[in-house]
């Protein structure tokens, strides 16, 4: 069966390239988190405008993603260094007028997006986020490197890249990298780094030890059309569920430093947006995260007829894969009931992504179904 | 949780309805359902950490003979039947109720909504998510308040608003989407349940064996075994016969690892005659054959050795292909052989295929690859009384050796057929003969039939535009007011809104004058937009 095993090994020698590049990028993002540069960009911050977290979630009704948010990210960095020459209506006025420089240097390349915001806040306060910048730029390169693994061994085998446990897996890692390098464009999402790379690297670590699987052809019962929509909507999914929920832990923190402000190691918290904010954003994935699931359900249920013969029939990743889902219809209904406070809400979502890793690592691992992995 | 009893428990004196209604009442809150749906995420679980019947009722067999009381008392309280069980019925069928409770009068309200003009404006503008103002007249440009209203009147029926015109302002609302969406979507998950319901009472599942070169007459009595759905009609079995023609397996020879031994290619060539005519197909996993509304799926092989048995006379008391079961990837196989007609007593053969023979570290005789590379056949074999008179249905896969003695050698060891293809045994103490005369594959097949499942599909559509809808779709309110010489321009979210500063924003935009800077926000208006209603 062919199976170009030179290229496999290439693979396996770029996912090892990339680990080292994401654990230098996790040392270095953490660095900038814990260390004293971001803790003195909090303090002057904070000096300054009485708090950038107040006035961004002034401004909690960005959105996300667009083009316009932007704007407001940018503007409100400006703004926390002006805010001291008058409130209100004059740091509104900055804002607005922050909009068009920084759009004009910003139609740049994708990786770059974080740094360029660095070139815009280090106008007023220089040297600040060096850290975070060094840690985007290899960020950006281990995930080419992470790319370069996914392109070789797809090449290796000549089938669809997302079989068994460590191409899934691999695929999610850069899907996760991809789009926090994305979002770095719309927004400065850079306190994630650390969270993101260090996730990624221990996913890749786990590749290749526990989920290790040569690079081989397909087993029958993967080989149907339905693996290539049913597989990566549910890594999608997974992808935009952890998000959300990094971010609902980071929520929690947050709004815990509302009322005390962190000391020691977790005092960057205080500087981060507001836990609303925070809220907003985390449920958007979740949202989007949900209807993929939601997807992802019903594709393996259509899948599952052709394959088993029946679309439903308990099977122990279909259990979970309905749990999850009933896990997040609740998250979704707690946000909506009143007297479930945000904070609790995020827990439903924590508890929900443990569901969801749950479900990829110890029912394909220790559980036997009819959704067992080839070779794992 | 504790959270529930705010409501307050029901006045003592309130009587039987009073408390039904009472009890309705609190089951068709959110909260309850937010429980509801927490509880049924938890009951779901042990389904997934014990055997379930439903899947292997062998391993449920099992696992209670093995924890004794235990395993019994996990039986009484249903674990081993999660999902018909009183429990988790329970679970769903309150689920359903609510939902049904809360449908009924959300959709009277929104249809009533939907008929109704958007609300005319509060008084404060200011206090709503989003708020801007801008100059009715300039110094360039003068307008009257109707001119001004109509504009904008214009320009929000455009963006899909609903809008009317009051005294001085207009009201619009948009959005009504996200609601009916979000209806049809808990409608359709109603509709999915009573779907899922009926198709097991109405349809049926049924397995059967098939080796290569055999033919299976579709009806009830030729299933090995058959599920049929609780007003599933016998009569309504499609007539047809399906022939095992060949099944060609392949398994990974070259892959390293993990994956070696990995199968690649099951195919089974199989002769489907129906009443108008006879056709040939390929049977593959994820490929089943479609036979007038039920389906045959392939969902199994393994190797069949054909054995002979014959007495001491050299008459054939048994002959014919004995289905083994593989027990793992490199498929070791299990079978027995029941030979009722041996003579002087009946026989029974219990052993282990290997399709390819090795030896392990130990020395032990193990398989090293699924296919059929160099087999061994080795048999244990037991004389007595095999117990098929008793009326007490056996299992074709094992051998109830308890009423039976294994045969010896002359030395007193248990005596052991160690055969390959075309051997010849000769059973001591003159019990006759075996053959292995060859290996067979066998193909395990499924037929299901299922008559509302076609039901699915619109249903399933549905339920994803309609949650689309809901959660992308955003609903506000928005006032366009003039007072003195100024407008006012105000959004109101209602529920999820990301956009309403922007839609306000750009209303603003379109209604200023070309040369002017509108007037920004409010910096206070933000923290209005999160006590919208939901
Ligand atoms: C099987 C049971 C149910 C499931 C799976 C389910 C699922 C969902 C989901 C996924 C949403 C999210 C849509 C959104 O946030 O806009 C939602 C919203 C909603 N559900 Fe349910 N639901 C169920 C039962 C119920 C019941 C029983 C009620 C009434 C008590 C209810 C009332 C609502 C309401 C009012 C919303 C809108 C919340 C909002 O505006 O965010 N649901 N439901």
């Amino acid at each position: 069966m062919d199976v170009n095993v030179a290229l496999a090994q290439w693979s396996n020698l770029l996912i090892y390239s990339a680990m080292a590049v994401y654990a230098i990028a996790f040392i270095i993002y953490a660095f900038d988190l814990f260390g004293p540069a971001f803790a003195g960009d909090t303090q002057k911050a904070d000096k300054e405008s009485g708090g950038t977290a107040d006035s961004q979630a002034d401004r909690t009704d960005d959105p996300s993603i667009g083009a316009k948010s932007v704007n407001r990210t940018a503007g409100s960095r400006t703004e926390s260094t002006a805010a001291a020459a008058g409130p209100g209506s004059a740091a509104t006025a900055v804002l607005d007028d922050g909009d068009r420089p920084v759009d004009g240097t910003r139609d740049g390349g994708m990786g770059s997006g974080g740094a360029e915001d660095d070139g815009h806040a280090d106008a007023s306060t220089p040297d600040l986020r060096r850290w975070a910048r060094a840690g985007t730029a290899l960020t950006v390169l281990a995930t080419a490197f992470l790319l370069g693994a996914i392109v070789t061994r797809t090449l290796a085998v000549m089938r669809v890249p997302w079989s068994n446990m460590m191409e899934y897996a691999l695929i999610a890692s850069a899907i996760a990298a991809v789009a926090y390098l994305v979002l770095l464009k719309f927004r400065d999402f850079r306190y994630l780094g650390t969270f993101v790379t260090f996730s990624v690297l221990l996913v890749l670590g786990l590749c290749i030890t526990v989920f290790h699987t040569p690079a081989a052809q397909i087993i029958p019962a993967l080989d149907n059309y339905w693996i290539w929509i049913h597989v990566p909507i549910a890594i999608l999914s997974t992808v935009l569920l952890y998000l959300s929920a990094i971010i609902a832990l980071v929520q929690i923190l947050r709004s815990r430093s509302e009322s005390k402000p962190w000391r020691g190691p977790l005092r960057f918290i205080n500087a981060l947006p507001g836990s609303k904010e925070l809220e907003k954003a985390s449920y958007r994935f979740a949202a989007v995260g949900f209807v993929t699931w939601t997807f992802t359900l019903v594709a393996g249920a259509y899948w599952a007829e052709i394959a088993w013969g029946r679309y439903w029939g308990w099977d122990s990743k279909e259990i979970w894969t309905f749990v999850v889902w009933v896990v997040y219809a609740a998250y979704l209904h707690a946000r909506a009931t009143r007297g479930w406070t945000p904070t609790r809400v995020a827990v439903l979502n924590l508890i929900g992504i443990a569901s969801v890793i749950f479900n990829f690592s110890v029912v394909n691992l220790y559980f036997n179904g009819l959704h067992a992995y080839a070779g794992v | 949780m504790k959270k529930q009893s705010k409501s307050g428990a029901p006045a003592a004196d309130i009587g039987v309805v009073g408390m039904l209604r009472w009890a309705w009442r609190q089951l068709t809150t959110m909260r309850a359902a937010l429980i509801l749906l927490l509880v049924l995420a938890l009951a779901a679980i042990p389904g997934s950490l014990l055997p379930q019947r439903i899947q292997d009722p062998g391993a449920v067999s099992t696992f209670i003979e093995e924890n004794g009381a235990w395993g019994e008392f996990l039986d009484a309280v249903q674990l081993f039947d999660v999902y018909t069980s009183v429990w988790f019925s329970a679970v769903y069928i309150l689920l359903m109720v609510s939902l049904v409770g809360c449908i009924i009068p959300r959709t009277k309200h929104h249809l009533r909504a939907m008929r109704q003009a958007p609300p005319t404006a509060p008084r404060r503008l200011t206090r709503m998510s989003a708020y801007r103002t801008t100059p009715l007249t300039t110094q360039s440009e003068q307008r009257t308040t109707d001119e001004l209203l109509d504009a904008a009147r214009a320009h929000l029926k455009k963006s899909g608003y609903r809008t009317v015109r009051a005294d001085d302002h207009i009201a619009a609302e948009r959005g009504y989407l996200k609601e009916t969406g979000n209806l049809v979507f808990h409608v359709s998950i109603l509709a999915t349940v009573i779907i899922m319901a009926m198709g097991g009472l109405f349809g049926y599942s049924g397995q059967r064996v098939l080796v290569e070169g055999e033919t299976f007459s579709h009806s009830l009595v030729s299933y090995d075994s058959f599920d049929p759905g609780t007003f599933f009609d016998a009569d309504s079995l499609p007539e047809f016969r399906l022939t095992l023609d060949d099944l060609e397996t392949r398994f990974d020879d070259e892959a390293s690892g993990a994956q070696f031994g990995q199968p690649r290619q099951f195919d089974a060539s199989v002769t489907l005659n129906t009443p108008e005519g006879a056709s040939e197909f390929m049977l593959r996993p994820n490929e089943p054959v479609r036979v007038d509304g039920s389906r045959v799926y392939l969902i199994g092989n393994g190797y069949a050795p054909v054995i002979t048995a014959r007495n001491a006379n050299g008459d054939v008391t048994y002959s014919g292909p004995v289905v083994f079961l593989p027990q793992d990837g490199v498929y070791t196989s299990t079978g027995v052989v029941k030979i009722p007609d041996a003579s002087p007593d009946q026989l029974g053969f219990g052993g282990v295929l290997l399709p390819t023979t090795g030896r392990n570290d130990d020395g032990e005789l193990i398989s090293t690859f699924a296919e059929l590379r160099n087999p061994l056949l080795v048999m244990d074999a037991y004389r007595g009384d095999l117990g098929l008179d008793t009326g007490v249905p056996q299992s074709v896969y094992q051998l109830e050796s308890d009423s039976m003695e294994q045969l010896v050698d002359e030395d007193g060891s248990p005596y052991q057929m160690v055969m390959q293809p075309g051997d010849t045994a000769e059973l001591p103490d003159g019990h006759g003969s075996v053959t292995f005369e060859e290996i067979r594959k066998y193909a395990a097949l499924d037929v299901h039939h299922d008559p509302v499942q076609v039901w699915m599909m619109p249903f399933m559509a549905l339920l994803f535009g309609g949650l689309s809808l809901s959660l992308f779709v955003a609903r506000r309110r928005v006032w366009v007011r003039v007072r003195g010489d100024e407008v006012e321009i105000a959004g109101l979210a209602r529920g999820e809104d990301p956009r309403v500063d922007e839609a306000v924003e750009e209303l603003t935009q379109v209604l200023a004058l070309e040369s002017l800077e509108p007037e920004s926000a409010d910096p206070d208006a933000g923290s209005a937009q999160n006590s919208s209603g939901k």
